[in-house]
C-alpha cells in the first residue's frame, strides 16, 4: 500500500501523529484522581472584591474546593512586597473585567462549570478606563518610555525635507487565540514535587516560574510539554491562571486539570497591544530619504508594564542620515498584552511600510524603485555591516512572480466592472538570533539517533529541522533519528520565541553530531577500522551499544561585528469592489531571505501561516471593547474573524536560500516573525494601489473601504 | 450550564405534549443556537426535547407549492435539486450561511428562530432589553457596527441574522404551525416581528407550538436571481448587509420581481417600494439606482452602523446586477 505519509525526508517527523490523533497535547493526559477546574472571573473592570460567596458552589455536586484570596495556599514570592507580576488570589484587587477571582474544583468539568456560576461576588467599584486612544489624549493619564529614544542627525529633519509624508496609523488589539485552549494540569505530590502538563513555549521556563513562585527547587518540578497546538507567543509566559492551577493542586493534594474558555482566551492569556503610531518621512525630489521620524504609542496594563520593538526597523531599514524614534506605553485596565507573532515589530512595519509607499506615491514613484534606491549597505544604526541581506534580490524574485509590471503606479487604474485590482509591497525584518541551548545525542549500535533537548514546538515543526541538521551531518536516514523535547528533565533549552528556535538548538545539534562523529572515527582508528567506517560497525566492533554526548552551544565573538537580520518581502495582489467595499486578496508571493533553509517544508509553512495570518491583521482581525463596561464584544470565534480558507489565495513562497557566513554553523537565520511581519502593509498598500484610497487603520473592513 | 433533562420523541404531537408539560422546556433541533444560548447563561431550560426524529425532513412539490419540512437539515435544503431547480434564491442563501459542518445539523425551523447575535444579548453581564426586559440596549450607543438601520425602537436595534429566512421571504413562503389540536400558516412577512415595545420577542410563534414546514409557490424566478451577502471575511461571517434578488424578465422589461434585505433590521426586510417601482422597467443601472433609492427611505444609522446606508443601497445595485447576468 502506498505510503501516504513520509513520502520524502522533508517531511514532518510528527506529522503522521498529528494528523492520526496519537499526538497527546496537554489536556488530553489522564492522571489516576484527575480532578477539573474552572475559573471565576470578575465583572467589574476595576476595584476591590468585598466579599464572595462559595457557600452554594461549595455545596454543590461534585465540588472539592473553591480557592480564591480567601483561603489562598502559601505562595513564598507573593508574601513578598511588590505588585508584578500579578499576584493570583493574593489581594482582593480587581485590575480588569475577567481577571480570574476564583478557581472550582470539581470531579467532572461539568460539575466544576455549573458550582462555579453559583460563586457571587460583591465589588466596591473604581473608575476606569479600558481606551487607549482615551488614556493618550488625557493628560493626566499616566504614560511610561518604553524604549530609550533614538537620535541619529537632526531629529524630524522630515520637516523641512523637499517632499515630506507624516501620517498617524492605528492598530486594534488582536488575539492570539490559537486552535488549542490553554490552560495547564498540576500535579502537587507531598514532598512539594509538583508535575505539570503544559502548554508552553518554554517547558524551563514554566519550570522556574513555578520554582520561583513557591519557593521550591526546580528540580520538584517536572514540566512536560511534548506537543503545543500553537502558541504566537501567547505561551511564552507562565499566565496567573496556571498558578492558580497548581495552588488548587497543593491546596486539595489532586491533580487539577485547568482549560480556559474561548472567551476566557481574550482576557486572560494575553494579546497584541493596540497601537497609535505617527511616521514622519523626508525626501528629495530625486527620492532619497532625507528624515524618518517613528513615533509609536503602545497600550499596556496598570499592574504590568508590557513593551515591545515596534520602532526598531526605522532605525536601519533604509539608508537616511536622520532617524530618530520614540517608543511610550499607555497603560489601561486590561489584562497585560503579551507577543504575538512578528511582536512589535509587525506593529511597527505596518505604519513604516504604508508611509513609504504613501512617500513613493507623493514622488509618483514605484514603491520598489524607490525602497531599492534606498537600501543600505551596511547598518546605520549600529554601524556594522550586515552578516548577509539579499533583498535587490528578493525584490526582483518577487516581482516577477506576482507579475509586477502589471502594476499602474496610478491607483484605480485597473478596473473591471465594480471590481478594481492593484498590487502592494512591503518589506518584514526581525532580528536573526542564536542563544544557548544544550542538546544530548546518543548513538546507537541500531543504527539510531536519538536527540533531546528541553526546547518546544509550538508548530514549526522543531524536530523535523532538528532531524534533517541531523540527517546532512551524520548521514543517517530521517526515520533512525528522533528529537526528544517539551521535557524539563532533558538538557536546558530556552523559550521558543523570536525565531531563535532552529539557529539556537540547530546549533548544538550541529555541535553534537560533530562531536559524535569525531568520537566514532577515534574509536575507528583505535579499533584499526577504515576512517570512513559506518558507526554501527564501528559500535559493534567496540562491543559498545550507544555512546553519548552533551554539549551547550551558543554564538562566538565573531558575530558582534555584524548586524544579523532576517528579511521578507510580501507582494500582494488585491480586488476591491468600489460598490461593497468588499477586499479580496488575489494573489500572494512571499520572499524569504532567511539564510539557508534547513527544513523547506515547514519553512514554506511557516511563510504560509504568516501570510495567512497577515490577512487577519489587514483585513479582519479586531478585538473589540466597548468601553462603558471594559468588557470584550466580540469574543467568540463566530465574531472575532481570523481568516477562512475562501480569504486566502494560492501563497507562493520563494526562498533565497543562501546560507548565512556568521549566524551559526548551518547558516540558516530565523524567519517565523518575518513570515507576518509587513504584510498587512502590503495589503494596505495594494488597497490603495486598487482605489486610491489609503486605510491607515486596521482592519481594512468593508465600511472602512466605503467610508475612504 | 445547569443540568437539564433530556427527552427524545418521534412525533409531533408527542413533542408538543412533552412541551406542554413543562413551560421550562425547549425544543432542541441541530442545537447550534441553542446550545451556544445555554453555554453562556442565556437560557437555562429545565428540559430539553429532542425533536430530531419527528419525520419532518421532507422536501417535495405538492401541487404548486415547495413543501420543506421543519427538521430538515440546511444543507440538505440548498443541495435538493428541487429546490436548485426551482427555488435557486433558496440555495444560495442558504449556502451562504455559516459553514458546512453547522449547515449540516442546522434545521430550517431553527434557523427560522435563531436568536440575534448582538454581543449584548449574549453576555449576561451587560444590559439588553432583549435578553432582560428594561435593563436598557446597549447596543443603541454601544458596539452597533452589526445592527439594524431599519424598524428599529428604542428598546432594541438588533438584526434577525439568518440568511435562509431572507429568500424565505422574498418568496412569499408560508410558515406552517401546530399546537395541540390545530395547524395554522403565518405568511413568512408576519413570521418574525420588529421590536418596538416588545424587544423579547422576536417572532409570532406561541410557546405551545412547533414548525411543521414552510411552504414556497411555485414561481417564475429561477433565472435573474442573486444571493449577496456582504461580510467581514469571505465565508463563516454573518451580514453586514444581504440582498436577495429576483426577477423574470419578459419582453425586455422586468415582470415579477422580490428582493429582499438581510443585516437590515429585526425581521428580513423585503424592499416592495423598490420592487413595485422596477415593475414593468427594464434591468439597467438607471433603474436599479432609483430602485436602491426607494428602499432606503426610513433608514436610519446608530453611529457605527451608518456605513450601511450607504453600503445596502450599494448592495441592492450590485445584487440586481449579478441577478441580471446570469444566463
Ligand atoms: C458560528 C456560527 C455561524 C453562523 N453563521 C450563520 C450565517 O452566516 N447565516 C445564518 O443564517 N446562520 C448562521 N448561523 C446560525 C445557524 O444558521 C443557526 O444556528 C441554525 O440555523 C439554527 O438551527 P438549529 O436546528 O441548530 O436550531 P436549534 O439551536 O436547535 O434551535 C434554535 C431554536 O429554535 C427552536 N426550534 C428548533 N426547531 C423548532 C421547531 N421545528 N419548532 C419550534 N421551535 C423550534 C429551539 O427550541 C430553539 O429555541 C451560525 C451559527 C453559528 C454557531
Ligand atoms: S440591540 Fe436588542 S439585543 Fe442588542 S442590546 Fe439592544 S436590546 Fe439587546
Amino acid at each position: 500500500m502506498e505510503n501516504l505519509f513520509f513520502k520524502d525526508d522533508n517531511d514532518r517527523v510528527d506529522g503522521i501523529f498529528k494528523v492520526t490523533g496519537k499526538a497527546k497535547y496537554f489536556a488530553e493526559y489522564e492522571l489516576p484522581g484527575l480532578t477539573y477546574g474552572v475559573l471565576v472571573t470578575s465583572t467589574v473592570t476595576k476595584g476591590k472584591i468585598t466579599s464572595l460567596d462559595t457557600k452554594a458552589a461549595e455545596k454543590a455536586p461534585g465540588v472539592i474546593a473553591v480557592v480564591s484570596h480567601l483561603n489562598k495556599p502559601s505562595a513564598p514570592l507573593y508574601e513578598q512586597e511588590g505588585g508584578s507580576p500579578m499576584k493570583i488570589f493574593y489581594t482582593n484587587q480587581v485590575f480588569y473585567n475577567g481577571q480570574p477571582i476564583a478557581i472550582v474544583v470539581a470531579n467532572t468539568f461539568e460539575r466544576a462549570t455549573y458550582a462555579a456560576s453559583l460563586v457571587k461576588a460583591t465589588y466596591e467599584k473604581e473608575d476606569f478606563n479600558t481606551d487607549f486612544e482615551k488614556a493618550l489624549a488625557d493628560p493626566k493619564a499616566k504614560k511610561l518610555q518604553g524604549q530609550p529614544n533614538y537620535k541619529r542627525g537632526i531629529e524630524n529633519a522630515y520637516k523641512t525635507a523637499d517632499v515630506q509624508v507624516e501620517q498617524r496609523y492605528v492598530l486594534p488589539i488582536e488575539t492570539h487565540n490559537p486552535m488549542e485552549l490553554h490552560g495547564i494540569i498540576a500535579d502537587w505530590k507531598p514532598a512539594d514535587r509538583v508535575t505539570v502538563y503544559a502548554k508552553t513555549q518554554g517547558v524551563k521556563a514554566t519550570q522556574n516560574t513555578i520554582a520561583n513562585v513557591f519557593k521550591i527547587p526546580a528540580e520538584n518540578i517536572q514540566v512536560n510539554s511534548e506537543f503545543v497546538g500553537g502558541g504566537f507567543g501567547m505561551a511564552l509566559r507562565t499566565w496567573p491562571l496556571e498558578i492558580a492551577t497548581v495552588m488548587a493542586s497543593k491546596h486539595i493534594g489532586k491533580p487539577v486539570k485547568l482549560v480556559i474558555t474561548r472567551m476566557q482566551m481574550f482576557t486572560m492569556v494575553g494579546n497584541r497591544p493596540a497601537a497609535i503610531q505617527k511616521v514622519g518621512l523626508g525626501a528629495t525630489k530625486e527620492g532619497k530619504l532625507t528624515g524618518i521620524t517613528h513615533t509609536a504609542f503602545g497600550e499596556s496594563s496598570v499592574y504590568e508594564n508590557f513593551t515591545e520593538g515596534v520602532v526598531n526597523m526605522a532605525k536601519f531599514m533604509y539608508q537616511c542620515d536622520n532617524v530618530n524614534t520614540a517608543y511610550t506605553i499607555v497603560p489601561v485596565d486590561l489584562g497585560v498584552p503579551i507577543w504575538m507573532r512578528g511582536p512589535g515589530e509587525a506593529t511597527g512595519a505596518f505604519a513604516l511600510e504604508s508611509a513609504i509607499d504613501e512617500m513613493a506615491h507623493a514622488l509618483d514613484m514605484d514603491p520598489l524603485d524607490f525602497r531599492i534606491m534606498n537600501d543600505p549597505e551596511t547598518d546605520q544604526q549600529r554601524n556594522k555591516p550586515f552578516s548577509s541581506k539579499n533583498i535587490k534580490e528578493a525584490y526582483k524574485l518577487g516581482a516577477e512572480k506576482i507579475g509586477w509590471s502589471n502594476r499602474k503606479n496610478k491607483p484605480g487604474s485597473l478596473v473591471e466592472g465594480p471590481w478594481q485590482t492593484g498590487y502592494g509591497v512591503s518589506v518584514g525584518v526581525f532580528n536573526a538570533n542564536r542563544g544557548k541551548a544544550s542538546v544530548k545525542g546518543i548513538l546507537k549500535a541500531d543504527g539510531s539517533l536519538v536527540l533531546q533537548s528541553a526546547t518546544s514546538d509550538i508548530g514549526p515543526g522543531t524536530g523535523t529541522g532538528m532531524t534533517l541538521i541531523a540527517n546532512k551531518l551524520m548521514d543517517i536516514p530521517v526515520n533512525k533519528i528522533t528529537f526528544e523535547l517539551g521535557d524539563s528533565s532533558l538538557p536546558p533549552a530556552p523559550s521558543q520565541g523570536g525565531s531563535a528556535t532552529l539557529s539556537t538548538i540547530g546549533s548544538a545539534v550541529n555541535d553534537v553530531c560533530l562531536s559524535l562523529k569525531s568520537t566514532i572515527a577515534e574509536l575507528a582508528a583505535n579499533s584499526n577500522m577504515d576512517a570512513t567506517s559506518n558507526f554501527v560497525d564501528v559500535l559493534r566492533k567496540n562491543n559498545l551499544p550507544s555512546i553519548e554526548v552533551t554539549k551547550e552551544s551558543q554564538a562566538g565573538k565573531e558575530r558582534d561585528n555584524y548586524s544579523m537580520y532576517s528579511f521578507s518581502i510580501h507582494f500582494v495582489q488585491v480586488k476591491v469592489n468600489n460598490l461593497t467595499g468588499v477586499v479580496k486578496v488575489s494573489k500572494i508571493v512571499s520572499v524569504g531571505d532567511s539564510g539557508k533553509i534547513i527544513s523547506p517544508k515547514t519553512a514554506r509553512s511557516q511563510m504560509i501561516g504568516g501570510a495567512v495570518g497577515g490577512i487577519g491583521m489587514a483585513l479582519t482581525e479586531e478585538a473589540v471593547i466597548d468601553h462603558r463596561f471594559g468588557r470584550y464584544i466580540n469574543n467568540n470565534f463566530a465574531d472575532y474573524h481570523v481568516p477562512v480558507h475562501a480569504d486566502v489565495p494560492q501563497i507562493d513562497v520563494i526562498f533565497i536560500d543562501k546560507p548565512d557566513p556568521i549566524i551559526n554553523p548551518m547558516g540558516a537565520k530565523g524567519m517565523g516573525e518575518i513570515a507576518l511581519i509587513g504584510f498587512s502593509a502590503a495589503v494596505a498598500n495594494a488597497v490603495f494601489n486598487a482605489t486610491g484610497k489609503r486605510i491607515r487603520t486596521l482592519p481594512i473592513t468593508p465600511d472602512k473601504i466605503l467610508a475612504g | 450550564m445547569i443540568n437539564f433533562q433530556y427527552l427524545r420523541t418521534t412525533s409531533a404531537k408527542s413533542a408538543i405534549a412533552l412541551l406542554l408539560k413543562d413551560k421550562r422546556s425547549k425544543f432542541i433541533a441541530g442545537g447550534t443556537n441553542l446550545i451556544d444560548l445555554m453555554k453562556r447563561g442565556v437560557l437555562a431550560p429545565e428540559k430539553l426535547i429532542d425533536i430530531n426524529h419527528v419525520p419532518l425532513k421532507q422536501i417535495q412539490q405538492i401541487g404548486d407549492k415547495i413543501h420543506i419540512g421543519a427538521l430538515a437539515s440546511n444543507s440538505a435544503v440548498a443541495d435538493h435539486p428541487l429546490i436548485k431547480e426551482k427555488l435557486p434564491l433558496l440555495s444560495m442563501a442558504l449556502q451562504a450561511g455559516a459553514s458546512a459542518q453547522l449547515r449540516n445539523v442546522a434545521t430550517v425551523g431553527g434557523n427560522m428562530l435563531q436568536k440575534t447575535r448582538c454581543g449584548y444579548f449574549y453576555d449576561t453581564e451587560m444590559p439588553c432589553n432583549k435578553r432582560q426586559p428594561g435593563t436598557g440596549c446597549g447596543a443603541i450607543e454601544g458596539f452597533n457596527r452589526m445592527h439594524a438601520i431599519f424598524g428599529t425602537s428604542p428598546q432594541c436595534i438588533a438584526v434577525h441574522p439568518s440568511d435562509m429566512c431572507i429568500a424565505l421571504a422574498a418568496l412569499d413562503a408560508l410558515v406552517v404551525i401546530a399546537n395541540a389540536k390545530t395547524e395554522r400558516k403565518i405568511a413568512f412577512a408576519d413570521f418574525h416581528r420588529l421590536p418596538g415595545d416588545t424587544p423579547h420577542l422576536d417572532h409570532n410563534l406561541k410557546p405551545d407550538e412547533l414548525i411543521i414546514r414552510v411552504e414556497i409557490p411555485v414561481n417564475a424566478l429561477n433565472k435573474n436571481v442573486h444571493y449577496l451577502k456582504i461580510r467581514d471575511r469571505a465565508s463563516y461571517a454573518f451580514a453586514l448587509v444581504s440582498v436577495a434578488a429576483a426577477f423574470e424578465m419578459r419582453d425586455n422589461k422586468i415582470n415579477t420581481i422580490r428582493l429582499a434585505m438581510g443585516g437590515v433590521a429585526h425581521k428580513p426586510w423585503r424592499l416592495t417600494a423598490a420592487e413595485n417601482f422596477l415593475k414593468g422597467k427594464e434591468a439597467n443601472v438607471q433603474n436599479f439606482e432609483e430602485a436602491a433609492k426607494l428602499a432606503m427611505i426610513g433608514a436610519k444609522g446608530f453611529g457605527e452602523n451608518d456605513f450601511k446606508l450607504k453600503l445596502a443601497p450599494n448592495a441592492i445595485i450590485e445584487a440586481l446586477t449579478l441577478a441580471k447576468t446570469k444566463a
